[in-house]
This record gives structure tokens, C-alpha cells and sequence, in this order.
């Protein structure tokens, strides 16, 4: 229908129905199949499945380590599986993803203007890298040395 | 010697007899400098005066000739035909709008999310500085914080290429919400709180899952993607002040 | 259309976003696939390491928002991926669940 609709009237009277018919084109299911992008745009909303997964698998763990003795003994066993590597890993690259399209974002949301210019997106995403680098290292040096 | 050709794959619907559209193939003359406007003219002069389709500038400032070549929203004069060739080119009408006929769609749902979100410069009640007292002035600074959003032509490639405005026609989409938040930026305007009502609500930035397909089609650069998440950050940070006791209620 | 509350999960989304992207694969990487290969883990300097306050801390956010990050980001994948309807009961059920989650894990951080 065109913005007045009185216009649609007076066509109408003056010229007969009008023959308008415009058709609507149904999005299907499997629209994120048929651009790359789109494709890796729900791999990318899927990799919070396996964070949040992981962390149930941590919480999970603590309360092992909390009981202590066989309890935490039994969780180590279910860790040393197949399953559990093969989760591990996969899970590991999906967090991977994660933090790499998170990184390359954030500049787009955190625009940081000095006068007329903007403060390089590079600069942004390169940092948050640097810290990614710099925690994962701590983290692992600081468990293991425990 | 023979002339080389390259076959356009057209989108016909005539909605006076067609239940839904189909495709006719046309031959046309290929030339190296040729965009597929090019071709489509040459067919509407030469071979098919009934094929519909909407253009003027030809050299990609109008914003009129969006369509989809080979499933991707371009402005169908800045597609190459020798960057396809020698392969077919499937042309058809932009995605995520209804058809009213051929290769044109109907826009008047997108003029009214650009009219929701107040378009224009406001000022606040009294605040309107009268003529002999000059032009709002604004330094380069204050220029470049929302000159890049302004850059829009409307040309409405970005809904075409995002997958929410084809899940959720009420999303006010990419296009619209840049230009809100051009007119936020403005120096000169006053209107933020009035736009917020439109561009905080569910149906606007809410609904935008940073796909980011919008700037990436978008052929000016606008990038409508970042300026949906900073209108994000934006809109948090104003919710979260207004928890404050302090803050003026609402 | 009146401003909406999305605000509150979107800004959980985001921290939790942040926490996920810089902590997550270190943390798979001990516990998944570091920890298991260690000979007779010392359980309690593992413990002893846990109960610090600020490794307390540390493992209440690593866990509670990285779960609210999931719990946004699903809840409109879910509607991408084709169910449209029920909106408010995936809504509950996705927040609802990183609720518990939080609650739990407080619980589980306070009483190593």
C-alpha cells in the first residue's frame, strides 16, 4: 500500500482494483547455510555452548575438589577419557573462536576518539590480545606451580 | 568476429497474473566497462520493455539501484559484469523486502524506521537560536564524531543483508539506526532523549545481534554494525545511571 | 516502543564476553587437558590455591558470567535458528538458568 492511504483510494475509484499484489518471499530454515558469513556468524554464537559447558564442567569440579579424597579422585579418572579430551579439545578451539572474533570486535563498539582522530582499531584489538597472552600465561604458571 | 556475451539471470513477478516470481535468461552484449545496470538498460531498450527495475545516477550516490547479483545486495551500478564473466549472473530483487513487481521492492516500511527515529536537527524548547545570531557552529572534532554515519544513501543494502530484518520484519534495522545515531552525535542537536524512546527500544538496537553483514555490503562505508553496538554501550550507560538515586527520574 | 530493560542481560553479555574471551581457554586448557596428564595431582595445594580470596573471586566470575554470556547470546540463537515463538518462556528459561548457576557457584566459592 503506498504512505496515503487515500491515494489507494481514489486509483481504486478512478482506475478500477488495483492490481497490486506484492509477494513476500518466506526466509527459510536453513537461510545461515547459504552465506559464509551467515555460517560463521552461528558457529561463532555456538561457541557459548561449549564455554557454558566448560563451566559447568569446572563448578562441577570444585565441589569434587571441595569433598576431596575419592570424589576428586573419581572426577581425575573422568577427566583422563576420551570423551573428556576429545570435549576438552574441541571445546578449546570453539573458545579459540570466541576470543578471537570478540577481540576483533570490541574496537567497533569501543570507539576512543583523541580530537578528530581515532585511536586505531588495531591498537584496541592488539592489546586485548596482549592481555589474552599475558593472563593465559599467569594463570597456567601460577596452577601449575601449586 | 562474434560478440561476447554473458547471460543475466532476471527475477520477473507480474502481480496482475503471477502467483510468484520466476526467472527469465537474456543474452547481452558483454563489455569490459559494463556494470549490470548497464546490461539491464540494454535489455529494457533492446530486448524486454516490460522488465521494472528502479536506477538514476549510474554512478552510485542515488541510493535507487540496490538489488541482489548472485545472492549478494550491490548497487547494480558498481557490479562489474567482468567480474563474473564468463559465468551467468542471477539478478534479483533486494532480499528482505516485499516485491511489487520485477526487480522492485516495496520501501515503505523502511521510510517509516527512518522518519521513527526523528531525522532532523531538535533543539529543546527555547533553544532555537534565531537567525541574525548565526550558524551553529562546530569544530573538525566535534564534525568527526558523527560525520561517518552520515554518509548513508539510503540505498537499503545493508536490510537486505541482515538476517534479523528477515526473522523479525519490526526490526528497525541497520540504515535507520546509523542515522539515529548520527543525529545523537550532532553537536548542533538536543534530541537524544527524545530518539531513545524509538532507538533503545526492544524492536531497535536490542534485536541486532552483531552479525555485522551490514557493513560489510554497505558501499559508504557507514558502518552501521559499529554504530548499533556503541548505541548499545550508549543506552547501558544511560541504564544504569538512572538506577542511581541521584538521577533525575525518568 | 518504550526503552527496554535489555540493558541489564546485554551488559552480563558483554562482561561475560570479556571474561570467556581472555580466561576460558586458559582454564580448558589446565583443567581439561593439562591437569589430567599430571602425575597424582597435590589435591590439597590445588585446594589450598582455590580457597584464596581472590582465587575465590577469580572462579566465581570465571563461571557465573561467562554462563549469562551464554544464556543471552542462545536465547536469540534459538529464534535465529528457527523457533520464533515462546519468546518469554526461552527468555526465562536461559536467564533462569544462569541465575541457578550464579547461586550455585556463590554457594560452592564461599564454602571451599
Amino acid at each position: 500500500m503506498s504512505r496515503d492511504p487515500s491515494v489507494d483510494e481514489q486509483l481504486e475509484t478512478s482506475m478500477g482494483k488495483s492490481m497490486r499484489k506484492p509477494y513476500t518471499p518466506k526466509m527459510p530454515a536453513t537461510w545461515w547455510l547459504r552465506r559464509r558469513a551467515y555460517f560463521l556468524f552461528i558457529v561463532r554464537e555456538v561457541t557459548s555452548v561449549f564455554v557454558a559447558i566448560y563451566c559447568v564442567i569446572l563448578l562441577v569440579g570444585l565441589c569434587r575438589l571441595k569433598e576431596g579424597g575419592d570424589a576428586f579422585e573419581s572426577f581425575l579418572v573422568s577427566l583422563r577419557s576420551p570423551f573428556s579430551i576429545g570435549f576438552h579439545v574441541v571445546a578449546l578451539l570453539f573458545a579459540g573462536y570466541h576470543s578471537i572474533t570478540w577481540f576483533n570486535l570490541t574496537p567497533k563498539a569501543m570507539v576512543i576518539r583523541i580530537g578528530e582522530e581515532k585511536v586505531p582499531p588495531l591498537l584496541i584489538a592488539g592489546s586485548n590480545y596482549v592481555a589474552w597472552l599475558v593472563l593465559s600465561a599467569a594463570l597456567i604458571w601460577i596452577v601449575l606451580k601449586g | 568476429m562474434t560478440e561476447k556475451t554473458i547471460t543475466l539471470e532476471i527475477t520477473r513477478y507480474h502481480p496482475e497474473q503471477d502467483a510468484e516470481p520466476t526467472f527469465q535468461s537474456y543474452d547481452v552484449p558483454y563489455r569490459e566497462d559494463w556494470v549490470v545496470l548497464d546490461a539491464i538498460n540494454w535489455i529494457k531498450d533492446n530486448v524486454d520493455g516490460t522488465l521494472s527495475y528502479r536506477w538514476s545516477c549510474r554512478m552510485g550516490v542515488c541510493g535507487s539501484c540496490g538489488m541482489m547479483v548472485n545472492g549478494t545486495p550491490k548497487l547494480s551500478c558498481a557490479a562489474f559484469l567482468r567480474d563474473y564473466y564468463p559465468e551467468k549472473i542471477r539478478v534479483e530483487p533486494l532480499a528482505n523486502f516485499p516485491v511489487e513487481r520485477d526487480l522492485v521492492i516495496v520501501l515503505d516500511d523502511f521510510m517509516a524506521k527512518l522518519e521513527s527515529v526523528k531525522p532532523w536537527i531538535v533543539r529543546k524548547e527555547g533553544e532555537e537560536k534565531p537567525l541574525s545570531e548565526g550558524e551553529y557552529r562546530q569544530t573538525p572534532a566535534e564534525l568527526a564524531k558523527y560525520k561517518q554515519f552520515s554518509m548513508c544513501i539510503n540505498c537499503m543494502l545493508c536490510y537486505a543483508a541482515c538476517p534479523v530484518m528477515g526473522l523479525e520484519p519490526d526490526f528497525l534495522g541497520p540504515a535507520a539506526l546509523a542515522l539515529g545515531m548520527r543525529y545523537n552525535k550532532d553537536s548542533r542537536d538536543q534530541g537524544r532523549e527524545e530518539r531513545q524512546e524509538v532507538i533503545a527500544s526492544h524492536e531497535a538496537i536490542w534485536q541486532c545481534t552483531f552479525v555485522g553483514e551490514c557493513s560489510v555490503v554497505c558501499p559508504k562505508d557507514v558502518d552501521p554494525a559499529g554504530a548499533i553496538q556503541q548505541a548499545k554501550v550508549d543506552s547501558t550507560l544511560d541504564w544504569y545511571k538512572a538506577l542511581l538515586p541521584w538521577s533525575k527520574s525518568q | 516502543m518504550a526503552k527496554s530493560n535489555e540493558p541489564i542481560w546485554w551488559s552480563l553479555f558483554s562482561a561475560g564476553g570479556v571474561i570467556a574471551a581472555l580466561l576460558i581457554p586458559a582454564f580448558m586448557l589446565v583443567t581439561g587437558l593439562i591437569l589430567p596428564f599430571v602425575d597424582s595431582p597435590d589435591e590439597i595445594a590445588l585446594r589450598e590455591l582455590a580457597q584464596h580470596p581472590i582465587a575465590r573471586l577469580l572462579l566465581f566470575l570465571v563461571i557465573s558470567l561467562p554462563l549469562f554470556h551464554w544464556a543471552h547470546r542462545f536465547r536469540f540463537t534459538v529464534a535465529d535458528l528457527g523457533l520464533h515463538g515462546a519468546k518469554v518462556l526461552v527468555a526465562v528459561l536461559c536467564y533462569g538458568s544462569a541465575i541457578v548457576g550464579t547461586v550455585v557457584t556463590g554457594y560452592v566459592v564461599c564454602t571451599l
